[in-house]
């Protein structure tokens, strides 16, 4: 959103916007013991400065969250942004959900792009409404703004006790134009960037109250579950929903669509009075199903196969600097090594879930855990070929996400669901399908090769292997084309090591198994045979891991500011008790450097993690304990990618049916956690997902310097190392 | 159909349900406490730990028909008031735990439960009792923090320094 589009947006709506819906649209609001979830009702009339800020006659200041909260903290950081600059408190503010309204700009929370994203465009939207405000006030006073001083949500007369309230000024400031470059403050008078602040929505997610997308309550409301073919694709040829049909409370069973990506399957819905009800029906439906083929191609043993196979070929070349392969031939001192990761569940623990109504008059109403309403309205309009203006879209908090409910086939599932019972629908898939459905973060190989020289590593080989996103969801990618996510991720640009020789290329492995972006997307695959090649490279030539990045990373100061502080921290903690061992590893991704240290510890035939310290380079950030929470989530789940078991398919179904077969990190198994944070002035990176990519390959640097085993495939069993 | 007459948080409810329903769903569908979660509906993961008697159960997989009439349910709206907040919850607060909070009414109930069971736990005895409780999450640490400051046993690192 830039300032000139705010200023078309304020033509366009002039000086008064209804807020909402009646009782539907969820806020949170300040009160004493902190704040709560409030219902903005429909006749609370707001002036909207700005599509981001709007200020009633009483003074209510309500600012809108455009990037829907998955645990990331984005209710706080875009509100933050815009409070700073507008000069109000936070506890001084109530927040909405953006709807998927183009005049909020892009509204998906995804490859940790909020901050980053917004940082510029969200302050300006604070800061020109509280020019505007000033200047209003300053008229009042037939005085210049600069005589004027905004704060708390107030204009004051510099010099005297006058005042007026954001309130008191809104409608009139309505009227003037927008600055097209407001003044933003400088980072040194930041009162809520960068400061601690607690987050204004944790109350209501320790007293039960917070409200998330399946939680939510359409009065005339029917619950559903689906059935989908185990093998994803396979094509429905009949089913007999007698005994399910004898269940208290079943409705219907009915038949629905699924799309997976690239495609769409038929699948069985029961729609019952409460979610028991349709559950307990659906295991008593049984379905012929037509795999076809599927039986042999959806396997997790077939695909790796199928990527070894194109490990012993040339890949798509997507970047070369030097001619390697020469290089390499002609050279004595050398490194070969493949590694593995596997195919992983997102896991949330609020399963993918959506409220739907479709409508008598043909509008459409959708509550539903979902990353970006922008997409949910695109969605929704194409899915059922109307406007946009008759669908509203009420964002919900999500139980966790990872990436998995930015793809919003159950969305789609749960409007169709609605378009045939006429009653809206709350769609809540079982944890089974959820875990068996995918779509999963994909398998990846890295063929690494490298070759050293005279007391340096002189020549990288990244050959990443495996399924493209883009690929199989939009059946974009020929070829002879390199995966350009992936690409972008594993470049020289990004890891900033100086290689003289260095070479990056893409072999493609097709599988019907469904696959997804999942947290920090292909870094978390490919920062794994990365980073432990490095270490496997610095230890055939004799140098200390750290030492080998240092002179890797000569020229970019910020990086090896992240190595100084790692050193500083080795040098500062007690020495490692025999039997315990460290290792490092990092990686860039979504603009941010973060790097891990992995302590472990010699436990019977295995080893158990001891502590693992972070350290994250995001540039500016808006609260730093929230960076401190990201960042031990995702050593947490980095951690569980690394040491539990993966997703496997065999003839044509997935293995794992819940989490007694797909296992995530428990208590007993989170180390200790140590998070430290570079401050400096920079534009701001990513937050959500950086955290991530460096913790397995720090795991597996530390299990070879205590075992002096190199470890290539995850998951690793921490139990039996030797 | 049968009807039950539950006491939860101290409130009579009589609902009429199936035998084998479980008592998550009567919690959440009929009686329209939203706080309780559903995660996995095989007592695997926690989301839906409330208190029977006093003690964790997993709602998921307690069918309402085992359920004796003087039994009392808690749920997490019963442990503290919207005024007044538990001192776990409290606790909960002050170390920021959550973060999407899905899981953090169960993990609450069960730290709740392993108080009154221990009121100064160990870490060993936090692992024990809490691994039950999955959060994807991963704010295990925050957690082990929370329990030992509401426990009164910790010396709480200070908020808000990195
Ligand atoms: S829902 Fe009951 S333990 Fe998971
Ligand atoms: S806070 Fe998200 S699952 Fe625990």
């Amino acid at each position: 959103m830039s300032i000139s589009s705010l200023s078309t947006e304020r033509r366009r709506f002039l000086k008064q916007s209804l807020l909402g819906t009646a009782g539907l649209m969820i806020g949170v609001r300040a009160h004493a013991g902190g704040h709560a979830l409030v219902k903005l009702f429909e006749n609370n009339i707001s002036t909207e400065l700005n599509p981001f800020v709007l200020i009633d006659a009483k003074g209510v200041i309500t600012l809108v969250n455009s990037r829907p909260d998955m645990g990331q903290g984005s209710i706080q950081a875009v509100t933050s942004l815009i409070a700073e600059e507008l000069e109000v408190r936070m506890d001084q503010i109530q927040i909405v959900h953006s709807d998927g309204q183009a005049k909020y700009g892009s509204q998906g929370s995804g490859g940790s792009s909020t901050v980053r994203g917004l940082w510029f465009d969200l302050r300006k939207a604070g800061a020109a409404a509280k020019e505007m405000l000033v200047r209003t006030a300053a008229g009042r006073w037939n005085t210049s703004p600069e005589s004027c001083q905004a704060r708390d949500g107030g204009v004051f007369l510099t010099g005297t006790d006058k005042k007026f309230s954001y309130g008191e000024l809104a409608v009139d400031a309505a009227k003037l134009d927008v600055p097209k470059n407001p003044k933003l403050k400088d980072p040194k008078d930041f009162k809520i960037l960068g400061k601690y602040h607690k987050r204004s929505d944790i109350p209501s997610k320790v007293n039960g109250t917070a409200v998330f997308g399946i939680d939510v309550v359409v009065p005339g409301m029917l619950y559903a579950t689906v059935i989908h073919a185990p093998s994803v694709q396979g094509k429905l040829v009949s089913y007999d929903a007698t005994q399910a049909m004898a269940v208290a409370g079943v409705k219907q069973v009915i038949k629905t669509e699924h799309s997976y990506p690239g495609g769409k399957s038929e699948a069985i819905a029961v729609i019952a009075e409460n979610y028991w009800a349709a559950l307990k029906a659906s295991k008593l439906v049984t379905a012929q199903w037509d795999d076809g083929d599927l039986v042999q191609t959806l396997n997790t043993g077939q695909y790796f196969k199928d990527a070894y196979a194109a490990a012993a070929k040339p890949g798509v070349r997507a970047e070369e600097d030097g001619d390697f392969d020469a290089f390499f031939a002609a050279s004595e001192k050398k490194l070969e090594s493949i590694y593995e990761t596997p195919f992983l569940a997102h896991a949330a623990i609020e399963p993918v879930n959506a409220t739907a109504h479709v409508k008598e008059d043909g509008s459409v109403e959708v509550w539903a855990p979902i990353q970006g309403p922008d997409g949910a309205l695109g969605e929704t309009a194409d899915y059922l070929g109307i406007a946009t203006d008759k669908i509203k879209i009420h964002p919900q908090l999500l139980g966790g996400s990872f990436g998995r409910k930015a793809f919003m086939d159950f969305m789609k599932e749960a409007i169709d669901l609605s378009r045939q019972v006429k009653a809206p629908v709350k769609l809540i898939w079982s944890r089974e399908e959820d875990m068996m459905q995918g779509p999963f973060r994909p398998a990846m190989l890295s063929r690494m090769r490298g070759v050293i020289g005279n007391n340096r590593l002189s020549a990288l080989s990244h050959q990443a292997i495996g399924e493209s996103i883009q690929g199989q969801h939009w059946n974009g990618l020929a070829d002879y084309q390199a995966d350009d996510w992936l690409a972008g991720e594993l470049s020289k640009e990004n890891h900033k090591y100086g290689f003289p020789v260095h070479h990056l290329s893409y072999s493609r492995v097709k599988t019907p198994i469904p696959i997804l972006w999942w947290r920090s997307v292909y870094a978390s695959n490919f920062a794994w045979g990365q980073e432990c090649f490095i270490d496997e490279m610095a230890h055939k030539a004799g140098l200390d891991p750290l030492a080998a990045r240092k002179q890797l990373l000569r020229n970019s100061k910020r990086d090896l500011a992240i190595l100084e502080k790692l050193e500083e921290i080795i040098k500062s903690s007690p020495a490692l008790p025999t039997g315990h061992a460290r290792g490092i590893a990092m990686f860039r991704s979504f603009e941010s450097m973060s790097a891990a240290m992995v302590e472990i510890a010699r436990k019977d035939k295995g080893a158990r993690i001891v502590k693992v310290t972070s350290i994250i380079d995001c540039g500016q950030y808006v609260n730093p304990d929230n960076v401190k929470a990201q960042t031990e989530g995702n050593i947490a789940m980095g951690l569980s990618s690394a040491i539990k078991g993966g997703i496997t398919f065999s003839e044509g179904k997935c293995d794992q049916t819940n989490y007694h077969q797909f296992q995530v990190m428990r208590m007993s198994e989170m180390p200790e956690v140590e998070v430290h944070i570079m401050d400096n002035l920079e534009n701001p990176g990513g937050v959500g997902e950086p955290g991530l990519p460096p913790i397995a390959p720090a795991l597996g640097n530390a299990i070879f310097n205590l075992t002096q085993k190199r470890i290539y495939k995850l998951p690793v069993d921490l139990d039996n190392l030797v | 159909m049968a009807i039950f007459n539950l006491t939860i948080n101290d409130q009579r409810y009589k609902i009429e349900a199936e035998e084998d329903m479980p008592l998550l769903w009567a919690i959440r569908d009929l009686v329209g406490l939203k706080g309780t979660k559903y995660g996995c509906g095989i007592a695997q993961c926690g989301a839906c730990t409330v208190h029977l008697d006093g003690q964790p159960v997993r709602s998921c997989s307690l069918p309402l028909g085992v359920i004796k009439k003087k039994q009392k349910i808690t749920t997490i709206e019963g442990i503290g008031s919207p005024q007044l907040l538990h001192a776990v919850q409290e606790a909960w607060v002050e170390e920021q735990v959550p973060q999407c909070g899905y899981c953090q009414s169960g993990q609450i109930m069960s730290a709740v439960a392993l108080l009154a069971q221990h009121p100064e736990p160990s870490d060993d005895q936090i692992d024990t009792y809490m691994n039950g409780n999955l959060c994807r999450c991963g704010t295990y640490d925050r957690i082990r923090k929370a329990i030992h400051r509401a426990s009164g046993s910790a010396k709480p690192k200070t908020m808000g320094t990195h």
